[in-house]
C-alpha cells in the first residue's frame, strides 16, 4: 500500500509544481475543438483552420512569436470547459480560439465571464445566445451563428419558389430551432404558412424516417429540412426511396459537402434543393479561391478535405481576428489584454467570404451565401452559388430591443399559422 | 479489506504510518498545488472516485456490477438545477440549497432502490445488461424531454452556496469540501463492509442460494445496498454538479457511464480505495495525455488499458501492489474473483434453471 | 378450460380487428380519432420490419448465452464491424451480396478468435467476461473510428430490391372514385423475409441436426455434454461463430436497410439487450416475439409520440421484468 500510494502522488506532486514559466517574447494561444468521437474530422479541420491563420503569418503577430496549444473535447459542454480550464489555468494561455458546437459556445461564454483577462474569440459554434443574451464582454464571434446562416433563404422560397405552405422536419434540439427560426422569420414576414401540426421534431441520431415520411401532410407546397450528417443521408435517402415528390429547403448542414459527397441514392431528391450557409463551396471570388489553393496546398494528402469545410473557414476568420488584433496593439498583453481586446472589438478585415466587423455585442456582421444543389461537371453534386446576402447582422437589421421580442428560439417560433 | 488496516493496533498510536502520510497528503495537497490541480485534479478525482465508490461497493461487495450509478449521480445533479437555481429559464424553481441537495440525494438513492428492485431479482450478468439499458434510457429520455430536463441544452448556471463567508466553488474550499464527502464515505464503506449487513451483504454475493437457505432474505439485502450506494452516487452527484455549474444529457451518456466502470475497475472492486486510485489515474490521464500522445485516440489508451487490468489483474491497480506484497506473504484470497472461482457457485450460477 | 377458450377468442378478434384495420377504407371518426390509414399501416410494417432487423442482431446475442452464458457486450461492435467490411467490399467487388458473405464469415472468424483465445480461459467466470467484451467494444469503436472516420456509409442497395412497391392495401378513395394503394420500400420486405428465413433457419438448425441437438443439451447441462464424449469446445466455437457471424450479417442488412455510421454499434448493442431481456435470454422464440414488441414500439412511437418513444420502449422492458424477471419466453 505504501508504496504504489506514495509513488503515485509524489507523481501527481511533481506534476502539480512543474508549471512552465511562461517566456516574455512568446504568445500562448489556445485552440480548442472537438479532437475525439464523432466530431474528430471536423474538430481537426478546426485546428487546420488555425494553421493557416498562422502559417500566413510565420507564427509572429505584434512582434511576438505565437505558440499554439491545443485542447479537446468531446462536444459536450462539460468536457469543452474542462478542456478550456486547463489551457488557460494550466497551460496559461491569454487568447483562446474555440470551441466548435453551440452547447460548448454556451459553456464557454459563460466560463469566459470567470476569467477577465484572458481573452476568447469562437471557433465555430453558432448558437444565438452565446453573443444574444447575457454576452461575456470577453468572447468575440467573428464567425456567424444559424439564423444568420438562413440569411436570404426565406425570402428566395417565398418570392422566387413562390412557395406559400412548407412543412417542417427537423431534429429537436437548439440548432435545428434556431435555422427555423432564421428561415422562418422573413418566409412568415412575407406571408408564408408553416402550421405546428406540420412540423416535425425528431430525436437527434434518428436513424429510420419512413414512419415521419408517412406521416408529412400532401397539402404543402415543399418541405424545410434541417437535419445534419447521418441523420440527412438517412432521411434523404429514405425519402427518394419512398417515392416522395415534394420539393425540399435544405438547412446550412442538410446538403454540405458531407452529406452530398456520400454514398446514398438522394440524386434525384436533392437536386435543385435550395440553401444557405457562411460558405459556398463554389463561388468563384478570387479571395475564396485563394484560400482553397491555400488549403490544399498546406494539407492535401495531409488528411484534408477536399475543400474547406466551415469548420476550417470559422475557426480560420477567429483565428485570423486574433493575429490581427495583436498586431494593432504590439503584442502588448500586460494589461491584461484590455488594449488587445478594444482593437478586436473595433476590428473590420477582408476574409475569404468578404468583409467581418463586429456588433456591439461582439458577434460577426458578415456576408452569406444563397446556394443550390446541381449535378457539377463530373457527375458528382454540388452547391452552385445563386446569391450573396451582404452584411447580415445578428438581428437582421433590426433594432437590438425589437429583435429581443421574438423570444428565445424553440419549436414553436415563429408561430407562422 | 484494506492493505494492513485491519492489523492497526500493530502500530504506534493504532494507526497505519502509510494511512497517516496519506491523510496529510491529502489534507495539505492544496497548500503547494495551483488552483488547478486543487480543482480539475484533485477536486474531479474525488468526485468520480465517489460515484465509482458507489460501484465498488455493489461490485465488490454485493457482486452486483450496476452500470446506472452514474445515471444516479446524474438525476441528482437534474434535480439540483430542476428544484434549486439555474440561468435557462427552464423549471428552476429556486428552492433553498439545503432542501434541494437533501432531496437531490434522497431522490438519487431512491432511484437506485427502484434500479435495484428491477434488477436484484435476476442474477449475476443479468444485473449489468438490465442496468446498462436502463441508464441508455435514462440519457435518451432526459435528452429527448424538454418540459422537465430541458432536452439536449440541459440546465446552465448551477451555484454552489456561498456559505460562512466561502464561496464553495472556489478551488481550495470546494477540494475540501470534496475531500471531507470522500473520506466519510470512504469510511463508511470501509466500516460498514464489517457490520452484520455488510457480511450479510457478502454471504448474499458468495452464495446466494445458502444465505437464503439460513433465512436471510437475499432481495431485500440487495436492495438495501442499491439504496445506500444510490446515497453515496447522488451525493457525489451534487458536488458534480457544483464542480460543472451545469448539466446536460452527455453527463449521463454511454460514455460517462462506461467510464465509471473503467475507474473502479482500473482501480480495482476489491478494497473502497481502489475507485479512487482508478479516479486519479483516469483524471491524470484526460487531461494530459493530450500533451504526451494523439488525443484522437485517447479511448483506445482507456479501453487497453481497461482490458489489461480485466485479463492480467483482475482486481486493478490494487491487485499489482497486492502481487508484489505476496511474494513475500502468503497469497490472500482475492475478494471479487476469488469468490467468482467457487465452484460450488459456480455451478449454481450456471445451471439454467437459474436463469 | 374456460380461461383457454377466453384466451383464443381473444386473440382471433384481436387479429380479426388487426385485420379490419389494415384492409378496410377507414370511416372519417376513425381517421379522426387516430389520423390517416397510409401512417398507421406504414408504422406497423416500419415496425415488423424493424423487428425482423433486431431479430437478426439479437438472434447471435442470445444463442451465444443460450449456451456459454457469456454476455458478449461487443455485440454491437460486431454489428458495426460487419457493416463496415461488407461495404468495403461491395465496393470493391461490385456485389452486395459478396460483401453479405464476407461481412458473415469475417465477423464469424473473429467470433471464433475470441471464443477460443479469451473466453475459454475463463469460462465459469462471467463477470469478468463480460468485462472483457466492454473493453473489446471500447478499443473497437475507437479503432473504427480511426479507419471509417465518422461519416456515414449506405449500401447500394442490390438491383431488384430497389423501390417501393403497391400493396394490395387500400390507403383513401379520392373523391373520384379511385382507390389510392399504399406503397412501400421493396427492401424493408425483403428485410422481413430475411429475418423469417434465418429465424426457421435456426429452429431447423437447433431441433432438426445432430450438432442442434448437442448444443440443445449444452443448454440444459453443460457439463453432462461434455461427459458423454461430445467435444464441447468445438460445439462452444461454432455456436460462437453462427452467433457472430449473424452479427455481422445483420450489419450489411440493416446498413442497407438505414446505414451505417459511429454509434450504431451501441444503438443495435441496446436493441439487442432489451430485446433478449423482454424475450427471455437464450430463447430464439423469445427473441423473435421481443423484437417484435420492441420493434413496433418504436415505430408507432416515433410516429405518434416522437418525443417520448423510447420511453415506451423502456416501460414495456420494466413491465416484463415486473411480472417475469426471465423474460416472456424465459425458463428460471
Amino acid at each position: 500500500m505504501l508504496q504504489i500510494t506514495r509513488n503515485t502522488l509524489l507523481a501527481a506532486a511533481v506534476l502539480a509544481i512543474a508549471s512552465p514559466a511562461a517566456a516574455q517574447d512568446t504568445i500562448k494561444m489556445g485552440g480548442l475543438a472537438t479532437l475525439e468521437g464523432a466530431f474528430a474530422a471536423p474538430g481537426q479541420d478546426g485546428i487546420r483552420g488555425i494553421q493557416m491563420a498562422l502559417e500566413e503569418v510565420n507564427s509572429m503577430a505584434g512582434g511576438k512569436k505565437i505558440e499554439l496549444i491545443t485542447g479537446s473535447s468531446d462536444a459536450s459542454p462539460a468536457s469543452a470547459i474542462r478542456a478550456t480550464r486547463k489551457l488557460v489555468e494550466q497551460d496559461g494561455v491569454q487568447i483562446m480560439v474555440g470551441p466548435l458546437s453551440g452547447s460548448e459556445g454556451l459553456a464557454v461564454k459563460d466560463y469566459a465571464k470567470t476569467k477577465p483577462n484572458v481573452t476568447f474569440i469562437n471557433g465555430t459554434s453558432a448558437a444565438q445566445d452565446t453573443t444574444l443574451r447575457n454576452p461575456a464582454p470577453n468572447f468575440f464571434r467573428f464567425s456567424t451563428e444559424g439564423a444568420q446562416w438562413m440569411a436570404g433563404l426565406g425570402e428566395y422560397a417565398y418570392n422566387v419558389k413562390k412557395y406559400r405552405k412548407v412543412a417542417v422536419l427537423a431534429e429537436d434540439y437548439s440548432f435545428p430551432y434556431t435555422q427555423v427560426f432564421g428561415f422562418l422569420e422573413p418566409f412568415c414576414r412575407l406571408g408564408g404558412k408553416a402550421p405546428a401540426d406540420a412540423r416535425f421534431w425528431v430525436p437527434i441520431g434518428n436513424k429510420d424516417y419512413s414512419s415521419v415520411i408517412a406521416a408529412l401532410p400532401d397539402d404543402v407546397d415543399a418541405i424545410y429540412v434541417a437535419l445534419g450528417g447521418a441523420d440527412a443521408i438517412n432521411f434523404l435517402s429514405q425519402y427518394q426511396q419512398a417515392g416522395g415528390e415534394l420539393p425540399l429547403i435544405g438547412g446550412s448542414i442538410t446538403v454540405d459537402q458531407t452529406v452530398l459527397g456520400s454514398k446514398g441514392k438522394i440524386r434525384e431528391t436533392v437536386i435543385g434543393t435550395p440553401s444557405a450557409g457562411p460558405i459556398s463551396d463554389t463561388w468563384d471570388d478570387p479571395r475564396w479561391a485563394a484560400f482553397v489553393a491555400q488549403y490544399k496546398k498546406m494539407f492535401a494528402g495531409k488528411g484534408g478535405f477536399p475543400s474547406p469545410s466551415l469548420f476550417a473557414h470559422g475557426y480560420y476568420i477567429n483565428a485570423k481576428a486574433a493575429l490581427l488584433a495583436l498586431d494593432k496593439v504590439n503584442g502588448d498583453l500586460s494589461d491584461g489584454g484590455k488594449k488587445l481586446r478594444a482593437a478586436l472589438a473595433s476590428l473590420k478585415f477582408e476574409t475569404p467570404t468578404g468583409m467581418v466587423s463586429l456588433d456591439e455585442r461582439r458577434n460577426a456582421i458578415a456576408d452569406i451565401f444563397l446556394t443550390e444543389v446541381v449535378e457539377g461537371p463530373g457527375g458528382n453534386l454540388v452547391n452552385k452559388t445563386i446569391g450573396v446576402t451582404n452584411q447580415v447582422s445578428q438581428t437582421f437589421g433590426l433594432p437590438y430591443e425589437q429583435f429581443l421580442k421574438y423570444g428565445q428560439v424553440s419549436r414553436t417560433n415563429p408561430p407562422c399559422n | 479489506m484494506f492493505g494492513a488496516a485491519g492489523k492497526s493496533s500493530a502500530y504506534p498510536l493504532g494507526i497505519n504510518p502509510a494511512i497517516l502520510l496519506v491523510a496529510v497528503f491529502l489534507l495539505g495537497y492544496p497548500l503547494f498545488a495551483s488552483d488547478f490541480f486543487t480543482f480539475q485534479i484533485g477536486a474531479y478525482s474525488l468526485i468520480l472516485g465517489t460515484i465509482a465508490l458507489s460501484l465498488t461497493m455493489l461490485a465488490g461487495y454485493g457482486g452486483m456490477v450496476s452500470l446506472a450509478q452514474m445515471t444516479v449521480a446524474g438525476f441528482a445533479a437534474y434535480v439540483m438545477a430542476i428544484l434549486g437555481t439555474n440561468s435557462v429559464g427552464v423549471m428552476g424553481l429556486g428552492w433553498p440549497w439545503w432542501l434541494t441537495a437533501a432531496i437531490a440525494i434522497l431522490g438519487a438513492a431512491l432511484l437506485s432502490t427502484f434500479i435495484g428492485a428491477i434488477s436484484a431479482r435476476t442474477e449475476g450478468i443479468y444485473t449489468i445488461m438490465i442496468t446498462l439499458a436502463i441508464a441508455v434510457a435514462f440519457f435518451y429520455f432526459v435528452r429527448q424531454n424538454y418540459v422537465i430536463f430541458n432536452g439536449f441544452t440541459g440546465f446552465a448556471g448551477i451555484e454552489p452556496p456561498t456559505l460562512f463567508g466561502v464561496y464553495w466553488r472556489d478551488p481550495m474550499p470546494f477540494y475540501y469540501l470534496c475531500l471531507a464527502v470522500a473520506a466519510f464515505f470512504y469510511f463508511a464503506v470501509l466500516y460498514g463492509s464489517r457490520s452484520s449487513f455488510g457480511l450479510g451483504l457478502q454471504a448474499v454475493r458468495d452464495n446466494p442460494r445458502r444465505v437464503r437457505a439460513l433465512g436471510i432474505n437475499v432481495f431485500s439485502h440487495r436492495v438495501v445496498a442499491y439504496f445506500y450506494a444510490g446515497a453515496i452516487a447522488g451525493t457525489a452527484g451534487v458536488l458534480l454538479v457544483w464542480f460543472n455549474g451545469r448539466v446536460s444529457p452527455g453527463l449521463v451518456g454511454v460514455d460517462m457511464v462506461i467510464d465509471i466502470l473503467v475507474i473502479a475497475v482500473i482501480g480495482g472492486l476489491g478494497a473502497p480505495i481502489g475507485p479512487f486510485l482508478g479516479a486519479v489515474a483516469f483524471v491524470l490521464l484526460e487531461n494530459f495525455a493530450i500533451d504526451l500522445i494523439d488525443r484522437e485516440r485517447f479511448n483506445t489508451v482507456i479501453g487497453l488499458a481497461f482490458l489489461l487490468i480485466v485479463l492480467f489483474s483482475p482486481d486493478g491497480m490494487l491487485g499489482l501492489w497486492r502481487r508484489a506484497e505476496s511474494r513475500i506473504r502468503l497469497p490472500r484470497a482475492n475478494a471479487l474473483w476469488g469468490a467468482r472461482a467457487n465452484r460450488d457457485d459456480w455451478h449454481s450460477a450456471s445451471s439454467p434453471k437459474r436463469m | 378450460m374456460q380461461r383457454r377458450t377466453l384466451v383464443v377468442l381473444g386473440v382471433v378478434l384481436f387479429a380479426a380487428a388487426l385485420l379490419w384495420l389494415i384492409f378496410a377504407v377507414w370511416p372519417d371518426w376513425l381517421i379522426d380519432a387516430i389520423g390517416r390509414k397510409k401512417t398507421f399501416v406504414t408504422t406497423l410494417l416500419n415496425g415488423v420490419t424493424l423487428g425482423g432487423l433486431y431479430f437478426l442482431v439479437a438472434s447471435g446475442f442470445t444463442l451465444v448465452f443460450g449456451l456459454m452464458r457469456n454476455v458478449n457486450l461487443a455485440h454491437g461492435s460486431m454489428y458495426l464491424l460487419g457493416g463496415y467490411i461488407g461495404y468495403e467490399v461491395a465496393e470493391a467487388t461490385g456485389s452486395w451480396f459478396f460483401g453479405l458473405a464476407v461481412a458473415f464469415l469475417v465477423i464469424a472468424v473473429s467470433g471464433i478468435l475470441l471464443q477460443v483465445a479469451i473466453f475459454r480461459r475463463m469460462e465459469g467466470d462471467e463477470l469478468r467476461q463480460t468485462l472483457v467484451t466492454i473493453g473489446i467494444s471500447i478499443i473497437a469503436a475507437d479503432l473504427m473510428l480511426a479507419v471509417w472516420t465518422g461519416t456515414t456509409y449506405q449500401f447500394d442497395t442490390p438491383e431488384g430490391l430497389y423501390g417501393a412497391v403497391v400493396l394490395p392495401v387500400i390507403s383513401v378513395i379520392k373523391s373520384s372514385g379511385a382507390p389510392v394503394f399504399i406503397k412501400y420500400p421493396m427492401y424493408r420486405l425483403t428485410v422481413l423475409g430475411v429475418a423469417v428465413a434465418v429465424g426457421i433457419g435456426l429452429w431447423v438448425f437447433l431441433n432438426r441436426t445432430r450438432v442442434g441437438m448437442m448444443v440443445r443439451a449444452g443448454v440444459n447441462d453443460r457439463e453432462m455434454l461434455a461427459a458423454s464424449g461430445v467435444n464441447v469446445q468445438l460445439v462452444f466455437a461454432l455456436v460462437f461463430a453462427i452467433g457472430a457471424g449473424l452479427a455481422g450479417f445483420a450489419g450489411v442488412v440493416g446498413g442497407t436497410a438505414l446505414s451505417i455510421a459511429p454509434g450504431e454499434d451501441i444503438r443495435y448493442l441496446l436493441a439487442s439487450l432489451v430485446v433478449v431481456i423482454v424475450g427471455g435470454l437464450g430463447s430464439v422464440t423469445g427473441a423473435a416475439i421481443g423484437a417484435l414488441l420492441i420493434g413496433l414500439a418504436e415505430q408507432f412511437g416515433l410516429a405518434y409520440f416522437p418525443t417520448y418513444a423510447v420511453v415506451l420502449t423502456f416501460v414495456i422492458m420494466v413491465g416484463v421484468l415486473a411480472i417475469r424477471p426471465q423474460g416472456i419466453m424465459g425458463t428460471r
